[in-house]
């Protein structure tokens, strides 16, 4: 009887210890992964605020829209003007805030609310502006930003 | 043996994605080497040297005033500038230099750091460009690595640039 339970304890703790060491082997695979497709690749996150109206969150009352955050396609800095983009708020760097790109660098802009009438966009810069003016954080408020931490936004309903 | 040469190179795939993956979280989240170039940052930093730029104070937002920061360069995010954290937000900045007659200030916008090199006579930084958002920097250096003969944590600032928060003294 004795002996069985040996048995039995030593079976349990080499199926508990090969669990553990499983469970710790795909954890050191599929964090750095899934952190990585997060990083490089692209995410999906829940949008707030009435900047992009009627784009995004056009109803004030409803569920806030659901955006894909696409990295890949500005790994190397090449965006258009007229794409949406998120990037990480020149005021607050623990926010990220989503506006449409309006001018590249080199590009002369006609300011709408802005200090100076006329701005040239300096080199490695982004003029973005939200679409509902006025009730918009964006270029006309501080300037040429040079875009850090940038993802393509698609809408997702 | 097709069939063989096929499984052994997705297992080859397989271990090359996650060291990749595990590569990059090494140098996104922990540190990274970096090999910095130019003048501007002597007798600090030199020509050639090899630093490790640790990566957790800047996604914490520990990072302080004093502190030896790599960042994106702004005016070409593919480069990258090593300079020393003069003010943070809302600090105030002397602009003038020490010749003139009349002092100007500033004050770093929210959101900024005020960035110099300690080589002040040979250094482009934000004397010339301004306050750059807190967002492009990468990592702050702590450790130098080579010439070993320098070897350890670096020193602080040789410029008399850096103004300490004044402590109010209250009248009982």
């Amino acid at each position: 009887m004795r002996l069985k339970d040996g048995y039995h304890m030593a079976q349990q703790t080499s199926a508990g210890r090969r669990y553990v060491q499983t469970f710790i082997s795909g954890f050191f695979v599929a964090v750095p992964v899934t952190v990585t497709i997060l990083d490089k690749l692209a995410y999906v996150a829940r949008v707030e605020g009435a900047s992009m109206q009627p784009f995004l969150n056009p109803d004030a009352g409803a569920q806030s829209d659901v955006v894909l955050l696409n990295r890949w396609s500005v790994r190397n800095y090449q965006v258009q003007r007229g794409d949406i983009v998120s990037v990480v708020s020149p005021r607050n760097p623990k926010q990220k805030i989503i506006k449409r790109v309006i001018g590249l660098e080199g590009d002369f802009i006609r300011t709408l609310s802005y200090k100076n009438r006329y701005v040239r966009v300096p080199d490695g810069h982004l003029w973005i502006e939200g679409d509902h003016r006025g009730h918009s954080l964006d270029s006309n408020c501080f300037g040429p930003t040079p875009a850090e931490d940038m993802a393509l936004v698609t809408a997702i309903r | 043996m097709f069939r063989h040469m096929l499984g052994k190179t997705l297992g080859l795939l397989g271990y090359t994605i996650q060291y990749g993956c595990i590569a990059h979280c090494a140098f996104e989240y922990i540190g990274e080497f970096v090999v910095c170039s130019g003048p501007s940052m002597e007798p600090t930093i030199v020509n050639h040297d090899v630093v490790f730029s640790e990566r957790m104070s800047r996604h914490l937002f520990k990072i302080e005033k004093g502190d030896i920061v790599i960042a994106k360069s702004p005016f070409d995010p593919q480069m990258n500038i090593c300079k020393r954290v003069i003010g943070l937000e809302g600090d105030k900045i002397c602009t003038s230099s020490p010749s003139d007659l009349f002092k100007t200030h500033t004050y770093v916008p929210m959101g900024h750091v005020w960035l110099e090199g300690d080589n002040l006579r040979n250094s482009t930084d934000s004397r010339n460009y301004g306050p750059i958002p807190y967002a492009l920097i990468r990592g702050r250096v702590c450790w130098k690595l080579w010439p070993l003969h320098s070897f350890g944590t670096l020193s602080e600032s040789p410029t008399k640039r850096i103004i300490k928060a004044q402590t109010d003294s209250d009248s009982d």
